[in-house]
C-alpha cells in the first residue's frame, strides 16, 4: 500500500504546553484512519497540522512523498470538514459547494455537473437553492462533506462531524460517510472521541493520550489485544487487575492461578491483566474459579450490568443470567478471555469499578445534550417565531 | 392553550413597551409631522406646496472666471453636500474598513484599548472638536507651523473643501469603524479557515468571506457616516469659512431668518432623498446577502 501522509517526530506545543509529543504515523491511501482519544490528548492538533491551520514545532508532515510543513492549507490537496460545518452563511447550498471550483475558475458547465454530482452523492437534490441556515444539522453536515469532497482532494479530514447529531442520526451518518470513503476511494481521517464510532468506521485507529500515540492497530486489534491500561479502559469496558505472570501461558492475580494464551514475558513479570466484562461467565460459588458478592445490578436490555467485589476490588460483569445484589457468586474465566499487558504508565489507573456509577455516565450525557442545545439554538427561535406569526 | 400563553406574552410585551413607544412617538413622529406640516403650508398656515417647488426651482447667480451663470441655488447646495459627504464617506469607509478588521483580529485587550481609543473624542462637544480642528488647519495654525519646522512650506487649507472634508471625516470617522468592527469581532474564525482550506488565499478570503459577512456593518457604517455629514452645518461654517454653503448652512439660516415654513421644506426633501437612498442601498445589501 502507498502512504500518503506521514508525519514523523511532530511536536507542537502551545503556551509552552506540550500537545503533540513526537508523533509518528503513516497514513495509506484509500484508507479510514480514526485519531481516537479524549479531549485533549492532541488528536485536533494533529489534523490541523495535517490540514495546515497548524505548524508543527519540531519534525516533518509529508504529504505524497513531498514535505509540505510550509505550504499553506489552500495549496494542500487536502480538504476539511469541520466539527461545527462551517458553511458560509451568504451562500445557498449550491453556492456552498461550488466555493472552492468558482475559486479555481473552474467552466460553469463542469462547476454544475460537479456540484450536482456532489448535491446527489450526499442525498440533498432538489436542496440546492435553499439557504443553508435553514437546514437542520443532517442537511449541513451532508453540505460540509459535499463542499469539502467536490474539489477532489486525496486526503478528507474530518474533526468530530457527527458529534453535534442526535444518536440515531449519527448512526445513519456512521454508515454513510463509510459509503461515500468506499465510493470515492479517497483517504479518510477521522477525529473522534467516541470509541463505538471509530471502532464502527474505520480500518486504521490510532489510539492517542496526552499528545502521545499509545496504540494503533485495526478495530479488532485494539479492542482484543490492548496495549496498556489506558487502550483497555478507553476502548469498552474493562476489568484491569495487577498480576504476575509466572511462566508462559500462566498467570496469577486475584489470588488464583490462570491459564492464559500470551507469551514472552520474563519470569514473576509484573503485568496488567485485562478480562473484559462480557467474558466472564457466573457459575455456582464452588465451581467458581473466584467468589464475590454482587453488589449492584443494572438492566440494560439486551444484558445486565453487575458489580461484583472480589476481595475488595470491584469487577464489571455483563451477563444475560439474573442475579440478585448480596448473592454469593463464582467466577469463571476462559484462558482465552484473559489478555495480558505489560506494565505502563497508566498502570492502576483504570479498571476498577469501585467509584463507577450509571449516574457519573448520566452526566456525561447531560452535558453533550447541553451541547446540543447550544447547537439547535437557532432553529428553536426560529420556531418560535414561526409560532408568534401563526 | 399554546396560542393563548403567546398571547399573554405579547400583551405583556406591548406593556413594557408602551414606555419607549410613548417616547417614541412624543420625540420622533410628532416632530416629524410638523416638519412635514410646516413643509406644506405658508405663513398663515394653508396649505400650499410653494416650498417645495422654491427649493427646486430658486436661482442666483454666481461668478467665477468664465463669467456669471444663473444657477439653481438650493438644488446647487444640495450637490455640493451630497459630494463632500459621499468624499467623506468613502474615505472613511477606506480607511474605517481595514482597520476595523485588524482591531478584530487584535487580542481582547488590545480590542477594548483600540475601541476606547476611537470613542474617547466623541466624549467631547462637536464643536470643541471642530475649533480644534481649526487651530490645526489656520494659515498659522499648528499643522503650518510643524511644515514650516521641517523647512516644507506652509499650505494654505483652512477654507478650503479639504478642510471640510478632513472635519467630517475626523468627526464621523467613529461611526464608521464601530459597526463594522461588531459585525467582524463575531465572525466566526472557522469560515475564515474553511475558505482557506477551500483554496482561498488572503484575498480569496476577504474578497468572497470577510466581504460579503460584513456587509451589513458596512452599510450602518455607510449610513452612520453619510447622514449627519450630509446634513451638517457648523463644520462647513468653521473649516470652510463659510464659502461652502451646505444644504445644512442653508436649514440654519432659514431658521434664523424666521422664514420656518421653507426651512421646513429644505429638511423634508432631504429627508425623502436619504429614505430614497437608503432603501435602495438596503435593497442592494438584501439582493447580495440572497445570492
Amino acid at each position: 500500500m502507498k502512504k500518503i501522509v506521514e508525519l514523523k517526530n511532530v511536536s507542537k506545543s502551545f503556551d509552552g504546553e506540550l500537545v503533540l509529543d513526537h508523533i509518528n504515523l503513516d497514513i495509506y491511501d484509500n484508507e479510514f484512519l480514526t485519531l481516537l482519544g479524549p479531549s485533549g490528548c492532541g488528536k485536533t492538533t494533529t489534523l490541523r497540522i495535517i490540514g495546515g491551520f497548524e505548524t508543527a514545532d519540531e519534525g516533518e508532515v509529508i504529504f505524497m512523498g513531498e514535505e509540505i510543513g510550509d505550504v499553506p492549507p489552500h495549496k494542500r490537496n487536502v480538504n476539511t470538514v469541520f466539527q461545527r460545518y462551517a458553511l458560509f452563511p451568504h451562500l445557498n447550498v449550491f453556492e456552498n459547494v461550488a466555493f472552492p471550483l468558482r475559486e479555481k475558475k473552474v467552466p460553469k458547465a463542469e462547476i454544475e455537473q460537479r456540484v450536482g454530482e456532489m448535491i446527489k452523492l450526499v442525498a440533498l437534490t432538489g436542496f440546492e437553492k435553499r439557504s443553508v441556515t435553514s437546514l437542520s444539522g443532517g442537511q449541513q453536515q451532508r453540505v460540509a462533506i459535499a463542499r469539502a469532497l467536490v474539489g477532489r482532494p486525496k486526503v478528507l479530514l474530518l474533526d468530530e462531524p457527527l458529534a453535534a447529531l442526535d444518536l440515531k442520526l449519527r448512526k445513519d451518518m456512521q454508515q454513510e460517510l463509510k459509503n461515500i470513503q468506499k465510493a470515492t476511494g479517497i483517504t479518510f481521517i477521522f477525529v473522534t472521541h467516541d470509541q463505538e464510532e471509530a471502532l464502527s468506521m474505520s480500518d486504521t485507529v490510532v489510539v492517542m493520550s496526552e499528545g502521545r500515540i499509545q496504540q494503533i492497530g485495526t478495530p479488532i486489534d485494539i479492542y482484543n489485544e490492548p496495549k496498556n491500561a489506558f487502550v483497555a479502559d478507553f476502548i469498552g469496558e474493562s476489568n484491569i487487575l495487577d498480576g504476575v505472570m509466572l511462566r508462559d501461558r500462566k498467570v496469577s492475580f486475584s489470588g488464583h492461578l490462570f491459564d492464559c494464551v500470551d507469551e514472552g514475558f520474563a519470569p514473576r513479570e509484573p503485568v496488567d491483566v485485562v478480562v473484559r466484562p462480557e467474558d466472564v461467565d457466573i457459575v455456582a460459588p464452588e465451581k467458581g474459579m473466584l467468589q464475590g458478592t454482587v453488589t449492584s445490578v443494572t438492566f440494560l436490555g439486551v444484558h445486565y450490568e453487575i458489580i461484583v467485589d472480589i476481595d475488595g476490588f470491584k469487577w464489571m460483569i455483563q451477563t444475560t443470567d439474573f442475579v440478585d445484589v448480596d448473592e454469593h457468586i463464582g467466577l469463571y474465566i476462559e484462558p482465552d478471555a484473559i489478555h495480558i499487558m505489560k506494565k505502563s504508565e497508566y498502570s492502576g489507573m483504570f479498571g476498577d469499578y469501585s467509584s463507577y456509577s450509571m449516574e457519573l455516565d448520566e452526566i456525561g450525557e447531560l452535558e453533550q445534550i447541553e451541547e446540543l442545545g447550544e447547537l439547535t439554538e437557532e432553529p428553536v427561535e426560529e420556531a418560535k417565531e414561526a409560532e408568534s406569526e401563526a | 392553550m399554546k396560542k393563548k400563553a403567546s398571547g399573554n406574552l405579547t400583551l405583556i410585551r406591548r406593556l413594557a413597551l408602551a414606555p419607549y413607544s410613548f417616547w417614541a412617538a412624543l420625540f420622533i413622529v410628532v416632530p416629524l409631522i410638523f416638519v412635514a406640516y410646516y413643509a406644506f403650508t405658508d405663513l398663515q398656515f394653508r396649505f400650499t406646496t410653494d416650498n417645495i417647488t422654491r427649493f427646486f426651482t430658486a436661482t442666483s447667480t454666481v461668478a467665477d472666471e468664465t463669467g456669471e451663470h444663473e444657477v439653481r441655488t438650493y438644488v446647487l447646495i444640495f450637490l455640493r453636500s451630497l459630494k463632500l459627504a459621499v468624499i467623506s464617506t468613502v474615505i472613511c469607509l477606506i480607511f474605517g474598513y481595514p482597520f476595523a478588521y485588524l482591531i478584530s483580529k487584535a487580542g481582547a485587550r488590545t480590542q477594548s484599548i483600540l475601541i476606547t481609543l476611537i470613542m474617547i473624542p466623541m466624549w467631547m462637544n462637536f464643536l470643541i472638536r471642530t475649533y480644534a480642528w481649526m487651530t490645526i488647519l489656520q494659515d498659522t495654525g499648528i499643522l503650518n507651523g510643524f511644515l514650516g519646522m521641517l523647512g516644507l512650506g506652509r499650505i494654505h487649507i483652512i477654507g478650503t473643501e479639504s478642510a471640510v472634508v478632513i472635519g467630517m471625516v475626523y468627526d464621523y470617522f467613529p461611526y464608521m469603524i464601530l459597526p463594522i468592527y461588531s459585525v467582524m469581532a463575531k465572525m466566526d474564525v472557522k469560515l475564515l479557515e474553511a475558505a482557506r482550506d477551500l483554496g482561498c488565499n488572503g484575498v480569496g478570503v476577504l474578497r468572497r468571506v470577510i466581504w460579503p459577512l460584513s456587509l451589513p456593518g458596512v452599510i450602518s457604517g455607510v449610513t452612520m457616516v453619510l447622514i449627519p455629514s450630509i446634513s451638517t452645518f457648523y463644520i462647513s461654517q468653521k473649516l470652510g469659512n463659510g464659502k461652502f454653503y451646505l444644504i445644512g448652512d442653508a436649514i440654519e439660516g432659514q431658521y434664523a431668518a424666521n422664514n420656518l415654513h421653507f426651512a421646513a421644506a429644505i429638511a423634508f426633501i432631504l429627508m425623502v432623498i436619504l429614505l430614497i437612498g437608503m432603501a435602495f442601498m438596503q435593497r442592494f445589501a438584501n439582493k447580495r446577502a440572497a445570492v
